[in-house]
């Protein structure tokens, strides 16, 4: 770099063209633009020459065809062996989505509750919250599944059935729950719950308003809770009772009909929700720390309670810290979802981008389709996460 | 306490009274039930009703699980035998009462050998020992902050140890029989490989030698830089081209716990410049290197990692030229260095971010230029406040390992449920028995990887802030 | 290994360094490796299985020997890869193995869309399907409402769809990606049913926890000519590979077996003649030595001692002949004369 001595008195400093940042720049990238056009261009000229020489159909027209063969878990759609490869990855997304949702759920309230009991200070909990978290982060989620698979619920009965009551029957085979059966009126229910929502929320709105305008409270969530139970309840009976359910019953080969909820599916919410939560206790724990003592204390001088402190001091300020790491660890649960193919639970990954790309041998298109469907759910999630993020955390000074 | 001295208080008379003390009585212990294991008790277990009521409750849950764990893998369990009907009840045509449960160890002792080393050659399992021997000799030292000899420790377990182990485990002797010349010049041999390889030398040096020399810069460093880094890399293939009288072992051979390692060890040593180079690149001024960056690292860390397997295993042949074929251990290999280099990636921005701004200015007013001021000033910051990260991300890994038996290879937990067809061990308690063990062996791992992490954040936590 | 596998990995495909650089001819190829690459299955009693040890034995093991012993005169120059059932069309379309030799089903999709061809049928199968005894089913019509085990991406999957839907028959299916998989949940209680072409039954059977508890149903509801396959275009290849597995089925019909090899070479019967390679010039028009036919069965045995050594009721599979008798004696394995 002997130029760099170029003194600024210099009109035109005699830099040598490679030792201008901008120039060495442009280079760099030129470059590397054309390494990655290169890169891309063979190995698509590879895949179409392999795929053409090999004779192997392309393009997406198979989407189109018979399918099959029969999938064991299709709660939302009606799947028979004449639907197509298009239904099959409707059928593996729902899957995972169903997965995906039911675990988050659980893996968060699971996730809160172990990491408040970590900073419990009870001794006997704090310790059990410590080992529940290191225990199931510290082994691989595979194993988990296995576990839970092939170590707990394949030791179930096979033929006969342990009886739970009202939740159904549970065996090797799944759970058996009764079904709700619909009748007609049914949807004004649904109707009415939509409606308790939505006066739920102008109350809140309302209520709100008018503590900011007179300092007098409003007992919004049991008004809420209330109306979002009792409406529905209330078109429940007027509508002369139009659900009811149906139970499984005794076949040859164990119980059948209501609605069976298949073993893997149970394994793998099993094992996908205990070992985010695990996860998430941690940050959960990490967010309430986060928040300095002297809120709590300034709280509490104020003359709050102790559970008002926690509900509007700590946790708005704990979730600012929390959510970020929170909206990774679901992105996480929706990707680790894909590990249902261990296991044959239909999901994306299982029946798409195993059983319908085993059949119809068209990897590229099928692998294909399942990265990009999986990069958009996580691009989804993380715009949302972004957007409440934003809402959530304060205005800073 | 009031200090009262009967001098002064009944003073006038100036006499002593004898039903007043005349010095303190001693303190006395404070009452037992604040002290000692009651008093313990008392403040961490039973201080009010709803904590009564939790340590009440937990206590029970430990009733329920904690003496049906022991019972299944100590009191219950079987500890010698030969076959599967050393872990049956009679049901099941063995000599156990009905209703037996507990664990079958006899059984993963049979397996030992194969959940460790797979169908790894018996008279060559020397090579892997050796193998194990050297990656803890060089990793112990290395964690150990007060230990000396950092540098050559580093230079060792990325330089030397990398080659040293690819010869021992697969036998070395590589066969190259050139690239470059058209088989109609010279056939295919050996001496054609390293007269193509010098070939491709000298034309990359007259590429970057034209294109310097084409902008008057100084071309002497930039081919200097080549030449040893060429050099490096024919030194290398040189080492795994000569024969050392080891007999090949291929791959499918390879399993267990020892494939576990090797996956996981090359996936974070590959991932590691990689990643380096893309938190760099994410970070860069330069718009088309940045946005490369970002769609690679948003892209490995969209997906999911058995859909890079699934990619790795079934398309990455496609997408080769014809006749170039990689080994089934390389594809997933390549796929784990790939997505583990874009978490990789993140973990080194978080440390290029939490370098304050006055470094790198301080850097820039020295007049460094970019890869100066990377190499001496930033990077050494970084990259050691990332360390804490760097094994997170490894122990994730780590565990990740266990996604290639889904696609086939025999990794630690690929062995295992290979072993459960193997039907002189069947019996309804196999299948847990060796995954608790699996369990056992991944969490003694993690969770010493995981502390020792911990240990570093609250170590390097004091030089910064 | 560590960084060097990867980074010469990268070179590699940078720089298309090609250690086995396939032309067009896979013996070509396979005569400079030294070896030919067969494609078996992850583990398969009596066509494809490996020992503790490492070595693979069975009816689909046993023709890569014979390809290897037509191609080098020694049926060890052969190395098997495991492939699973997603896998193994990608492999040898991709060139990874030059014969695919893992109990594969010829259908016409496959034939026809994939790029490859099949080589020959070496086992007539069928599938079947295995219950446990204590549920007392004694026919496929009685298994309405039962879970059935299975592998996913077969041909069993689909015709199990097709055969309850015909039969107007409920059923649950469960279908795992390995072999081993669909056995273990079977034998766990998680189906009722397992089904696979009826070899792999007895096959699989043997991996059962108590064998005996269990049998399989008669009624077979499929055509699963199983055979060797490879790829499209390389007709050479395609040749020897065929007529390694009618040289077998050949020498059964003439009696020429292992045992009897040295002396049928003396033999004054024609065909004999030309199957050992005394007369005519039947193995260089194959592109290989004349006595090609005579290394398979001196090596590895005729088609009657391979079956039998592997599948045969001998055997801990104890599988008759029948389908998969010679044509003379009502089966159906049928080779043309070599003249």
């Amino acid at each position: 770099m002997a130029n760099n001595s170029a003194t600024i008195a210099d009109d035109k400093p005699k830099v040598a063209l490679l030792n201008d940042p901008k120039v060495r720049g442009s280079i760099v990238q030129a470059v590397l633009l054309i390494f990655i056009i290169w890169l891309v261009w063979s190995m698509v000229g590879n895949a179409a020459d392999n795929l053409a020489k090999a004779g192997i159909a392309s393009g997406f027209d198979f989407l189109g065809r018979t399918a099959g063969f029969g999938v064991n878990f299709a709660p939302f759609m009606d799947y028979t062996e004449t639907s197509t490869y298009g239904d099959v990855y409707w059928l593996g997304l729902q899957n995972t989505l169903l997965l995906a949702i039911i675990g988050v759920f659980f893996a968060t309230i699971l996730g809160f509750l172990v990491g408040v009991a970590r900073l419990s200070t009870n001794w006997v909990i704090g310790k059990i919250a410590y080992w529940y978290v290191e225990i199931l982060r510290n082994i691989p989620l595979l194993l988990q599944i296995f576990i839970w698979y092939k170590g707990v619920l394949a030791t179930l009965p096979s033929r006969q059935a342990i009886d739970l009551g009202a939740l159904g029957q549970l065996n090797s085979k799944g759970l058996f729950a009764p079904k709700p059966v619909f009748a007609d009126g049914a949807m004004n229910i649904v109707w009415a719950l939509v409606a308790a929502v939505v006066i739920t929320f102008f109350i809140n709105r309302w209520a709100t308003k008018r503590q900011m305008a007179t300092g007098e409270r409003f007992p919004t969530f049991w008004t809420g809770f209330g109306l979002i139970v009792g409406l529905p309840l209330i078109a429940y009976f007027a509508m002369g009772q139009p659900i009811s359910a149906e139970y499984p019953t005794a076949g040859n080969f164990g119980p059948r009909g209501g609605m069976q909820v298949i073993p893997e599916f149970i394994a793998l919410l099993l094992a996908l929700s205990t070992y985010t939560s695990a996860f998430i206790a941690e940050i959960v724990r990490a967010g309430i720390l986060a928040v300095n003592k002297g809120q709590t204390e300034a709280s509490y001088a104020l003359g709050m309670r102790a559970g008002p402190t926690l509900r509007l001091v700590v946790i708005p300020q704990a979730l600012r810290v929390i959510i970020p790491p929170l909206t990774s660890q679901f992105l996480n649960l929706t990707k680790n979802s894909s590990l249902a193919v261990a296991i044959a639970y239909p999901d994306l990954t299982a029946v798409f981008a195993g059983t319908a790309l085993n059949q119809t041998g068209q990897a590229v298109e099928i692998l294909l389709m399942t990265m990009l469907t999986y990069l958009a759910l996580s691009l989804i999630t993380s715009l949302f996460m972004n957007w409440y993020n934003s809402r959530m955390s304060l205005v800073e000074r | 306490m009031v200090n009262i001295d009967p001098q002064t208080t009944l003073g006038n008379a100036g006499q002593k009274v004898a039903f007043v003390r005349g010095e303190m009585i001693g303190a006395s212990p404070p009452p037992a039930s604040e002290t000692g294991v009651m008093g313990w008790m008392r403040k961490n277990l039973f201080d009010g009703w709803f904590n009564t009521a939790l340590t009440l409750f937990s206590l029970w849950i430990l009733y329920l699980v904690v003496p049906g764990i022991l019972n299944f893998n100590f009191f219950n369990a079987i500890w010698s035998g030969s076959d599967r009907l050393a872990c049956s009840d009679v049901n099941q045509g063995g000599v156990l009462y009905e209703g037996w449960k507990g664990a079958c160890w006899p059984y993963v002792g049979a397996y030992m050998k194969q959940f460790i080393y797979g169908r790894y050659p018996d008279e060559l399992l020397w090579r892997p020992n050796l193998v194990f021997v050297m990656f803890l000799g060089g990793l112990i030292p290395l964690l150990i902050p007060s230990a000396p000899f950092k540098r050559e420790n580093l230079i060792f377990m990325l330089g030397i140890f990398p080659i040293a182990s690819f010869v021992l485990l697969t036998g070395g002797n590589l066969d190259f029989n050139g690239f470059l010349l058209p088989e109609s010049i010279m056939a295919p041999s050996t001496a054609k490989f390293w007269i193509d390889f010098i070939i491709l030398t000298a034309l990359i040096c007259a590429i970057i030698h034209f294109v310097v020399k084409g902008m008057d810069g100084n071309s002497r460093k930039p081919l200097l830089f080549t030449i040893i880094a060429m050099a490096l890399l024919g030194l290398v293939i040189l080492i795994s081209s000569v024969d050392f009288g080891l007999e090949y072992v291929e791959t499918p051979q390879w399993g267990g716990f020892l494939m576990t390692l090797v996956i996981a060890v090359t996936g974070i040593v590959s991932s590691l410049p990689l990643g380096v180079a893309l938190a760099l690149g994410r970070r860069s001024d330069m718009p088309i290197v940045k946005l490369m960056s970002v769609i690679f690292i948003e892209f490995w860390r969209g997906v999911p990692l058995i859909t890079v397997l699934f990619m790795s295993s079934v398309l990455l042949p496609l997408f080769l030229p014809d006749g170039v074929n990689f080994d089934k251990l390389l594809r997933a290999l390549i796929g784990v260095g790939l997505f583990s280099a874009a978490y990789m990636a993140e973990v080194v921005r978080g440390g290029l971010q939490a370098i304050p701004k006055g470094q790198y200015e301080g850097a820039m007013a020295l007049g460094l230029g970019y890869w100066q001021m990377m190499q001496k000033i930033i990077l050494p910051q970084a990259l050691k406040i990332v360390i804490p990260g760097i094994v997170n991300t490894f122990i994730g890994l780590f565990k990740d390992t266990t996604l290639v038996s889904i696609i086939g290879l025999l990794d630690f937990l690929g062995m295992i449920n290979l072993s459960h067809s193997d039907s002189s061990w069947a019996t309804p308690v196999q299948a847990i028995t060796s995954y608790i063990f699996c369990a056992f062996v991944f969490f003694v791992f993690c969770y010493s990887m995981a502390r020792y992490s911990n240990y570093m954040e609250r170590r390097l936590d004091t030089g910064h802030k | 290994m560590k960084t060097k596998i990867v980074s010469a990995a990268i070179g590699a495909a940078v720089l298309g360094m090609a250690s086995t650089a396939a032309s067009a001819a896979t013996l070509d190829d396979v005569k400079a490796k030294g070896f030919v690459q067969c494609g078996v299955s992850q583990g398969l009693p009596g066509f494809s299985n490996p020992d503790a040890a490492g070595n693979w034995t069975g009816i689909d093991v046993d023709l890569c020997a014979g390809i290897a012993a037509a191609v080098f005169g020694d049926s060890t120059k052969v190395k098997f890869v495991p492939l699973s059932a997603k896998e193994r069309f990608t492999a040898l379309q991709s060139g990874e193995i030059d014969v695919l030799s893992r109990n594969t089903t010829w259908t016409m999709s496959r034939d026809t869309t994939l790029g490859l061809n099949f080589a020959g049928v070496n086992y007539y199968d069928g599938q079947g399907f295995m219950v446990r005894n204590d549920l007392g089913v004694k026919s496929a019509l009685e298994l309405s409402g039962a879970s059935v085990c299975t592998n996913t991406g077969t041909t069993t999957e689909l015709n199990v769809a097709d055969y309850f839907r015909a039969n107007k028959m409920e059923y649950e299916i469960v279908a795992f990606e390995k072999a081993d998989e669909v056995v273990a949940a079977y034998d766990a209680g998680r189906c009722d049913v397992y089904t696979t072409d009826q070899s792999g039954l007895y096959a699989q059977r043997l991996k059962l926890t108590n064998p005996a508890d269990h049998s399989v149903l008669p009624e077979v509801i499929s055509k699963e000519p199983l055979g060797p396959v490879v790829r499209q275009g390389d007709d050479q290849w395609f040749n020897i590979v065929k007529w390694t597995h009618f040289a077998m089925v050949n020498a059964e019909e003439l009696g020429v077996s292992k045992a009897n090899a040295a002396e049928m070479m003396k033999s004054e019967n024609p065909e004999v003649k030309r199957l050992m390679g005394v007369e005519g010039e039947f193995g260089a028009a194959l592109g290989l030595g004349n006595d090609w036919a005579a290394n398979i069965i001196s090596q590895v045995g005729n088609y009657a001692e391979v079956f039998n050594a592997n599948v045969g009721p001998d055997t801990a599979l104890a599988i008759a002949r029948g389908t998969n008798d010679l044509w003379s004696r009502g089966g159906l394995q049928y080779a043309p004369p070599i003249r």
